[in-house]
């Protein structure tokens, strides 16, 4: 026996509430659009008008001051087979692109990962939030980006921030609540405020955790990075889509060997793990 | 000791009830109504069941109890860390439930502060930033607290470790921090949460002792928490022992030995270090009951003890003496009673009628 099930039309509500949205908050978008724009253009810049080398020199300094100077090393030796790859305008515009994302998910992720340790209510909503938008394809997010922020850089990078944030919220309420209550108890036995707990005992306590999703979401980042490729954020991401398209093997292995450097870079660069070590 | 009925308490608790769960005041009205701990598990967790004491300005008060005995959750109802859920708990005259969030942040800088179990030191600052906290949330400027941080370091013998981190000291070492934290406020009342249950029994046995020493000087309130009879004993002015979340006996630590309120408190004083608890006056007998040899012994040596020093300082004299000695009291310095050498022997051991069933059967 067949039971009917009449047709949702999820999909046609969805295009109505988009078209609402565009309508009503255009302008907002637009706003938006305009810093996004700016801010990747102004980092693009800082990245690609010295020559590489300083740029490189610049980005192993970093390395050995925040971890160790075999980080240095690994850097000059990877970033030049990006540029003997011919990769180097593309992996800078990928950077800046992932920096500039992951900035935005932390500035979301840390305040919402410490009211969610805060408030029962605030962890129950987001928990299924968070599973939502990181389970759902990441490609869906770049249509109704698409349809927003029009063809360029800023829908990749809306729909990276979203698809990346989640662990940033995730591990910033662990990270908080896994503080030792009697911690915690003894800030509040001497009548110090809870505003200055978190600052002072709470935040300080949870940033080894909290790092840790910092870590994960510059991952998630980059993973973003070949999807946003296909709405012309271009970058490296734009070379993968590329050599897919002409079926082009050798490209696509440059490119990609160019994302992996600049993922591992990336994860030394941030991982609180490396940092355990030295102890 | 301090003269209880005399002085305005400094704590006053009153049938002060505290109960975790859902429908808190449900599961008070339902236990006011006759009903069980066990009967209300449901509703929620009766973790103090009526308690009613005060603590008067200068005294130790202890409260000992087996864990779960709702010792710990007392105590954080002092500093409404856990607010009561019916009853009221004042402290130096205000009652905290009428407080707002801001007036008891107040309260409990000024005038109370709290040592751990854990220690609940900040892993991530010093020694000095640690016990230097106290004060900065009083609002003291840096350099004044820095200054009596360290003379209060320097009280508790951690001279030198002023900027090393927590880890990098012992247990023991940690929790005279954790005092020094307390201590710093310079606060009327001193909340201590099992302060020494976490440490090795001879590290305890000294900071029992410093604790008594500093007491004597700083003549502070302190309610004790502790599992430790013996601890109990030896540093309450008086005890309250808790059992499944009532307060069954309050009393001086002489009275919980010898008039044991009933069976559960008579059990833990079955095995209480003696030596260490009675004193002098507790177990004096009277000049009719020396023998003539005891007298004749007696009149070689004439040596005598303090009315109030205990059992353990007794034993050394009356080895000297290889007699009976006298006793003085510690205020007039007169001949008060005699110690024969048969008394102080049945003194160590408890007394027949006290001999009941172990604590984990009467439990």
């Amino acid at each position: 026996m067949e039971i009917p099930v009449p047709r949702i039309p999820l999909g046609d509500w969805v295009e109505v509430a988009l078209d609402w949205i565009l309508t009503v908050l255009g302008g907002f978008f637009t706003f938006i659009r305009t810093i996004l724009v700016g801010a990747y253009d102004l980092l693009l810049w800082l990245l690609t008008t010295p020559e590489w080398w300083i740029v490189t020199l610049v980005l192993a300094a970093l390395g050995w001051w925040l971890r160790n100077w075999q980080l240095a090393v690994g850097t000059v030796i990877g970033f030049v087979i990006i540029v003997g790859v011919n990769q180097w305008a593309n992996a800078m515009s990928t950077l800046a692109l992932v920096t500039i994302a992951t900035l935005i998910a932390v500035i979301f992720a840390i305040p919402l990962g410490i009211l969610a340790a805060k408030s029962q209510t605030a962890s129950k909503v987001l928990r299924p939030l968070m599973d939502f938008i990181q389970t759902m394809p990441p490609m869906v997010y770049l249509i109704p980006a698409l349809v927003i922020f029009r063809v360029g850089v800023v829908p990749g990078m809306v729909a990276t921030v979203i698809f990346a944030m989640a662990p940033g919220v995730r591990f910033t309420e662990l990270g908080i609540r896994s503080v030792d209550r009697e911690v915690v108890e003894a800030g509040k036995a001497f009548g110090s405020p809870p505003g200055k707990i978190l600052r002072q005992i709470q935040l300080p306590l949870a940033m080894p955790t909290i790092m840790a999703g910092v870590n994960q979401v510059i991952m998630l980042s980059l993973s973003m990075v070949v999807i946003a490729g296909m709405v012309g954020a271009g970058g490296l991401g734009g070379e993968v889509v590329a050599s897919l398209n002409r079926i082009n093997a050798g490209l696509g292995f440059e490119s990609g060997l160019a994302v992996v450097i600049l993922a591992m870079y990336l994860d030394r660069l941030t991982s609180m793990q490396s940092k355990a070590n030295e102890r | 000791m301090s003269e209880p009925n005399t002085a305005q308490p400094v704590i006053r608790a009153e049938n002060v009830y505290k109960v975790f769960g859902r429908r808190p005041e449900a599961v008070v009205e339902r236990i006011k109504a006759g009903e069980t701990r066990q009967d209300v598990e449901k509703e929620g967790t009766a973790a103090v069941i009526d308690a009613t004491f005060n603590v008067y300005p200068g005294e130790i008060f202890v409260v000992m109890g087996l864990s779960g005995s709702g010792k710990s959750t007392v105590i954080r109802t002092l500093n409404a860390l856990h607010p009561a859920t019916a009853g009221t708990v004042e402290v130096l005259g205000q009652d905290l439930s009428a407080l707002s969030p801001r007036e008891l942040r107040d309260l409990r800088s000024k005038h109370i502060s709290m040592v751990f179990q854990h220690f609940a030191l900040f892993p991530h600052w010093t020694v000095i930033e640690n016990a230097a906290y106290s004060l900065e949330t009083q609002g003291v400027e840096k350099t004044e607290r820095y200054d009596r941080a360290r003379e209060v370091l320097a009280a508790v013998g951690l001279k030198g470790w002023e900027d090393s981190y927590p880890s990098e000291l012992s247990g023991g070492m940690q929790q005279r921090v954790g005092l020094a934290r307390a201590l710093a406020a310079d606060t009327d009342i001193l909340l201590m949460d099992e302060a020494f249950s976490a440490l090795d029994p001879l590290i305890r046995r000294e900071m029992q002792d410093e604790l008594k020493e500093i007491q004597g000087q700083l003549g502070r309130t302190i309610v004790f928490i502790t599992h430790d009879l013996n601890e109990a004993m030896f540093l309450g002015d008086r005890i309250a022992v808790m059992k499944d979340g009532r307060i069954v006996q309050v009393g001086t630590p002489e009275q919980i030995l010898s008039e044991p309120a009933d069976e559960y408190v008579a059990s833990f004083t079955a095995d209480v270090d003696r030596a260490r608890v009675l004193t002098a006056e507790a177990i004096m007998v009277g000049e009719e009951r020396l023998t003539e040899s005891d007298r004749a012994a007696f009149e070689r040596h004439q040596m005598a003890v303090t009315s109030n020093a205990t059992l353990q300082d007794i034993v050394p004299v009356v080895i000297e003496a290889n007699g009976p000695i006298a006793v003085e009291s510690a205020e007039s310095g007169q001949r008060i009673g005699y110690i024969p050498l048969g008394v102080l022997l049945e003194s160590l051991t408890p007394q027949r009628s006290e001999v009941v069933p172990d604590p984990e059967e009467a439990n």
